[in-house]
């Protein structure tokens, strides 16, 4: 990967104050800033096997596949309540989870079935669990934005813009009181970063060196406010490194370069126990939710960012590079939309959960005495 | 009565029964009544446990044919307080409601109905034996007292309550159950019929050291006494004038006349009541009971003798004691406390009393002051004839001497007309030969 | 038995705690280094080290969210609050992460914290310090709240908390600190949740107390006593889960109850506890059910008026007598 000092970070003016341990890249988002060297292909495999690879696209495909089909079942009532979609931004989650081991945890907010999916909890289980299932992740009692996985470590699934991000911190806080090097990874959008839980955080974070890694998915939207609409000072990356965080900026339209990244910070948070906050660039084609009118911002733009489409620009570095071909391509589709059909199919046929779930699990002692 | 207790069932369900057969015995608060079948039929259904109280009205059986459907007599006697038996061939045998006579004053009501309007009636909505009647105001109760009340058979609009805004209070309730309809005097009751409840168990004290109890169940007739004794000393302003009487010519008297016929067993008592019967026509100013609006003067003598029974006391009537002989008066008494005691006696035998005696000297009582039947003007309370030096004429003789004390209502006697009776009776006691003159 | 304080009776309970169980662990604000705001964590750092008994930067929300994080990941922590006034600014993680992670989860992440700290009224510390917030977090389904009023009572209660599996509101009172009662002397002395106690046998009326009014409960029973008026005075301790059992028992007894409470009035617990009581024990009732609460005013500084704002023995006595219908 390039490793570039600038002077100023993207669309900001602002000066950068280089640490040593600090990595800074520079952002590509606007379309003229990419470019796709074909000398760069080897770098740009990261050494990575084949396998790994076409799995890398394979998590991202069936992510897509499965977001298209959870919007359709909304459409059709199948999911009621909120529907926060991920198309688009595929790269992020498969690129930063694909990096962890299975003992590390993630947590995330509630556009997060992807990240539910790539951490390793079944395409089954989390359609099931949007339709409101007793075969769902959460047995039907989370939904669309509170999906829990214990044996995979996926810890939420939270809906309150930027609470998972205190949450994080402590789960990092108790790896290092077990002794462990578990790495927790936090995502979270660039509107959340002006919730005091983000500042809270990332300064105990740093004061008492805790093992996190804070993935800012900067889609540049929250919900229907622009990112120059919401915040003073925009770069993320130096936000964190008020708080001696090290940061970086991240392409978040290719898998490649957030896995790089990630691999990074774990080493930071697994040898130092220190904290990396990522800023990752990406967009997301859907509106916030199923129900956002999308009137904040052009068809036009969102074409521009289309043609970033991370798999359409994984595809053509695999296919380019000879590791998978437009067949194996096609017929990956095929399984996938094999495999998502399933999923709902499931779904479809997962009764609902008994009456008496109602009022199992509000405690875990449970009371001896009287109703309440 | 406003209660009765079902004491036996003498048929069960079932049997056939024919019109005027009996059904089952009723305890009042005096008597223990035989109810009688008001038609022929069949027993089909019994609504109410021996031992089982019951207020007066409420539907205790339905009789009827055997394969009559009673489902609708069944629902209407569980509902709250149904209105009279309903009519065709099936009939529903209300409780039997032993009449006062014509003649015997309305007893009093417990309470004067408050002045408050918004303390009338209204049903507060309980089921049960609270009675909902025409709603002209508010009835302003605690939960806790309106169930109290129900459980006590108490009707609420007869009570005012002493609560915030007119409330009844579980105070009112207690009160109102100490309270009652008619008061025989407060003697001590003499066993002498075998226990007619089971011997309720031994409980052990809570204070350490303490005497272990038996709670019983208080009976009908100790619940009437309970209720009139409180009627009676309270509201009643009574006053006290004590006579002593030289009874030996009438204890000579006695042995006279009882030694003339063997059978006839004329006692002290007996004179006494005949005297007093005497000295009411001359005294009629005493011979009186109060009436809230009027006092009611007596033609002639009917005099309440108090006999104690087991588990309390009765005061059957010698009506007309003024035209009666001695001996009648003696046969009648006798006759009379007989019945007492096997609770026997019909209710136009022990009410309507103008005048009561009350007799202790057999327990040695030297002198007692005792409560008057309400609505009686006065009650003489005697004690034992007992031999005693007094001054005659300067000389200290030995007399058989016996106090007697009359409690009179000043509403309806003044004290010199009490103390003119009593001299009177004092007199003819002391000389009996004025009975006949 | 020993005689100790309300604070030295708390510091043993966390204190036997973390020696029991590696994974118990302390932090708030000051709880390490200055020995605790009001002392009640003294000592624990030098005994325990700085892994154990953390001091935080001013940040409620923060550490209350790492507490819960740190607990979704197998750990058990004590979070205190310097008072639970400042509670209000972790509230999104307390209500929304603490109480609600196990059920949205579908059973699969318990949550076993105590946040614990001082509630209600001190001396004067005016209206942002005051706050006696028990029905705030009572109303949370998943969330359970322990107020205890004694010495004992405190130090079985926190241990029974800090073992309970769910987040436990732990409510103390800084008037009480310096309070002294009997405590056992078993280092596994322990009181269940969920059960109230009878702190004063009676017959004739029935007072719920709980906390600071809980004294002043037993004083008007004495002169109530007095008075002829036989009162039973119960403390529920925990106030989720509700013992409303024993509450009811003791009004079908009497007949008429007095709730005491230092809080408003407005939705709190005493109207709680109210409510089950009419749907409870309505046809027991000789009298309305009575409140007496703290003022509905925030609290003002002035000593005078303070005073006025806190309920008294006069006024327990007094509303004891109207439902006893005496003048």
């Amino acid at each position: 990967m390039n490793k570039q000092s600038s002077d100023s970070g993207p669309r900001t003016g602002a000066k950068s104050r280089s640490a040593t341990a600090v990595i800074e890249q520079e952002a590509p988002t606007t379309p003229e800033h990419t470019s796709r060297d074909s000398s760069d292909s080897e770098q740009n495999l990261q050494g990575l096997d084949r396998e790994t690879l076409r799995d890398l696209y394979y998590q991202m495909l069936l992510i897509r596949r499965f977001e298209e089909k959870s919007a359709e079942s909304y459409s059709m009532g199948k999911i009621g309540g909120f529907c926060h979609l991920y198309i688009g931004q595929e790269a992020v989650a498969v690129g930063t989870i694909s990096a962890i081991r299975p003992d590390d945890y993630v947590l995330a907010s509630y556009r997060e079935h992807a990240h539910a999916i790539a951490k390793g909890i079944s395409p089954e289980a989390v359609m099931a669990e949007l339709y409101g299932k007793a075969g769902g992740c959460s047995r039907g009692k989370g939904g669309s934005m509170h999906m829990f996985d214990k044996d995979v470590n996926f810890l939420g699934g939270h809906a309150i813009v930027g609470g998972q991000i205190p949450l994080a911190t402590g789960v990092a806080f108790a790896s290092k009181y077990k002794g462990t090097d578990q790495v927790t990874l936090c995502f979270f959008g660039e509107a959340a970063v002006n919730q005091g839980a983000f500042h809270e955080s990332l300064n105990m974070a740093q004061l008492w060196k805790l093992p996190c890694i804070y993935v800012c998915e900067n889609n540049q939207y929250g919900m229907g406010t622009s990112l120059e609409r919401a915040m003073s000072f925009q770069d993320i990356s130096q936000k964190a490194r008020a708080y001696e965080i090290a940061a970086e900026h991240v392409d978040g339209m290719d898998v490649l370069a957030v896995r790089a990244a990630t691999e990074r910070a774990l080493e930071r948070a697994r040898k130092q126990s220190l904290p990396t906050l990522l800023e990752v660039h990406t967009y997301r084609f859907m509106g916030h939710s199923m129900s956002d009118p999308g009137k904040y911002r052009t068809r036009a733009e969102i074409e521009k960012y289309q043609e970033r489409d991370p798999l359409k620009l994984f595809s053509a570095t695999l296919n380019e590079n000879g590791i998978v071909s437009e067949n194996e391509l096609a017929e990956m589709d095929e399984k996938v939309r094999d495999r998502v059909e399933r999923a709902a199919r499931f779904a479809d046929e997962s009764p609902e959960p008994a009456s008496e779930e109602l009022y199992t699990d509000v405690y875990a002692s449970p009371i001896s005495r009287g109703e309440i | 009565m406003e209660e009765g207790q079902l004491s036996r069932w003498l048929k069960k369900e079932g049997d056939s029964v024919a019109m005027g057969e009996p059904l089952a015995e009723i305890d009042t608060d005096k008597a223990t009544m035989e109810m009688q079948a008001l038609t022929s039929g069949v027993l089909r259904k019994i609504l109410i446990k021996e031992g089982e109280s019951a207020p007066l009205g409420q539907v205790i059986a339905i009789v009827g044919e055997a394969d009559e459907d009673i489902s609708e007599l069944e629902r209407k006697a569980q509902a709250p307080k149904t209105e009279a038996a309903p009519p065709a061939s099936t009939q529903a045998p209300v409780e039997e409601q032993p009449s006062e006579p014509s003649t015997a004053a309305p007893p009093p009501s417990p309470q004067p109905p408050p002045a408050k309007p918004e303390v009338t009636t209204g049903g507060d909505g309980r089921q049960g034996d609270v009675v909902a009647a025409e709603a002209s105001g508010r009835l302003i109760v605690s939960p806790l007292a309106a169930r109290m009340a129900a459980e006590a058979g108490i009707d609420l609009r007869s009570l005012s309550g002493s609560g915030p805004g007119g409330r009844i209070i579980k105070r009112d309730i207690e009160d109102a159950i100490t309270r009652g309809q008619e008061v025989t005097a407060p003697e001590r009751a003499e066993a002498a019929q075998p226990r007619l409840r089971a011997v309720p168990p031994l409980q052990q004290p809570t204070i350490a050291g303490a005497s272990p109890f038996r709670d019983e169940p208080i009976s009908e007739i100790r619940k009437v006494i309970a209720r009139r004794l409180v009627t009676s000393l309270g509201p009643v302003p009574h006053f006290f004038i004590t006579t002593e009487i030289e009874m030996d010519r009438a204890v000579q008297m006695r042995r006279n006349i009882n030694a003339l016929d063997p059978d006839l067993k004329i006692s002290i008592n007996d004179i006494i009541v005949k005297v007093a019967a005497a000295a009411l026509i001359q005294h009629p100013q005493v011979n009186a009971s109060f009436q809230e609006r009027v006092i009611r003067y007596y033609e002639r003598a009917d005099i309440g003798v108090a006999v104690a029974i087991e588990d309390g006391l009765i005061t059957p009537v010698v009506r007309s004691a003024d035209q009666k002989s001695l001996s009648e008066i003696a046969r009648e008494l006798r006759d009379l406390a007989e019945r007492a005691r096997a609770r026997k006696l019909r209710p136009e035998e022990y009410t309507g009393a103008g005048f009561s005696i009350s007799n202790l000297g057999m327990f040695g009582i030297d002198e007692f002051t005792a409560v008057i039947n309400p609505p009686e003007g006065a009650i003489v309370a005697v004690g034992t004839v007992t031999p005693k030096p007094v001054v005659r004429e300067d000389e200290i003789v030995v007399r058989q001497m016996m106090r007697a004390t009359m409690s009179c209502d000043h509403r309806v006697i003044d004290g010199a007309t009490g103390a003119k009776f009593l001299q009177t009776l004092k007199k003819i006691l002391e000389n009996p030969l004025y009975l006949v003159v | 038995m020993a005689v100790i304080t309300m604070r030295e009776a708390l510091n043993q309970a966390i204190r036997e705690e973390l020696l029991r169980d590696d994974s118990v662990f302390l932090m708030g604000e000051e709880v390490a280094a200055y020995d605790g705001a009001y002392k009640v964590t003294k000592g624990l750092l030098e005994e325990f080290g700085d892994k154990r008994v953390i001091d935080t930067p001013i940040t409620e929300l923060g550490f209350a969210g790492l507490g819960v994080g740190a607990a979704m990941a197998g750990l058990r922590p004590i979070v205190e609050f310097m008072t639970f006034n400042f509670s209000i600014l972790a509230t999104d993680q307390i209500v929304n992460s603490a109480a609600k992670m196990l059920y949205m989860s579908g059973g699969q992440f318990k949550i076993p914290i105590v946040f614990r700290g001082p509630g209600g009224s001190a001396f004067q510390v005016s209206s942002q310090h005051s706050q006696a917030l028990e029905s705030w977090y009572a109303y949370f389904p998943g969330l359970k709240v322990v107020i205890p009023s004694t010495p004992a009572d405190a130090k079985g209660l926190l241990k029974s908390a800090i073992r309970d599996d769910d987040p436990v509101i732990f409510i103390e009172q800084e008037r009480m600190y310096g309070i002294k009662g009997e405590v056992p002397e078993d280092d596994d002395f322990t009181i269940p949740l969920g059960v109230a106690e009878i702190k004063r046998e009676g017959t004739d009326a029935t007072i719920v107390a709980r906390s600071l009014m809980v004294p002043t409960a037993l004083k008007a029973a004495e002169q109530l006593e007095q008075q002829g008026v036989s009162c039973e005075v119960i403390d529920p301790r925990t106030i989720r889960p509700l013992d409303i059992e024993t509450i009811v028992k003791s009004v079908k007894k009497t007949n008429r109850v007095v709730i005491a409470e230092e809080s408003h009035p407005f939705c709190g617990v005493a109207a709680e506890i109210s409510a089950e009581i009419n749907e409870r024990a309505f046809d027991y009732l000789d009298a309305p059910v009575r409140r007496v609460s703290g003022e509905d005013v925030p609290m003002p500084y002035a000593k005078n008026l303070e005073n006025l704002a806190i309920p008294g023995v006069e006024q327990i006595v007094e509303a004891v007598r109207d439902v006893a219908y005496l003048e």
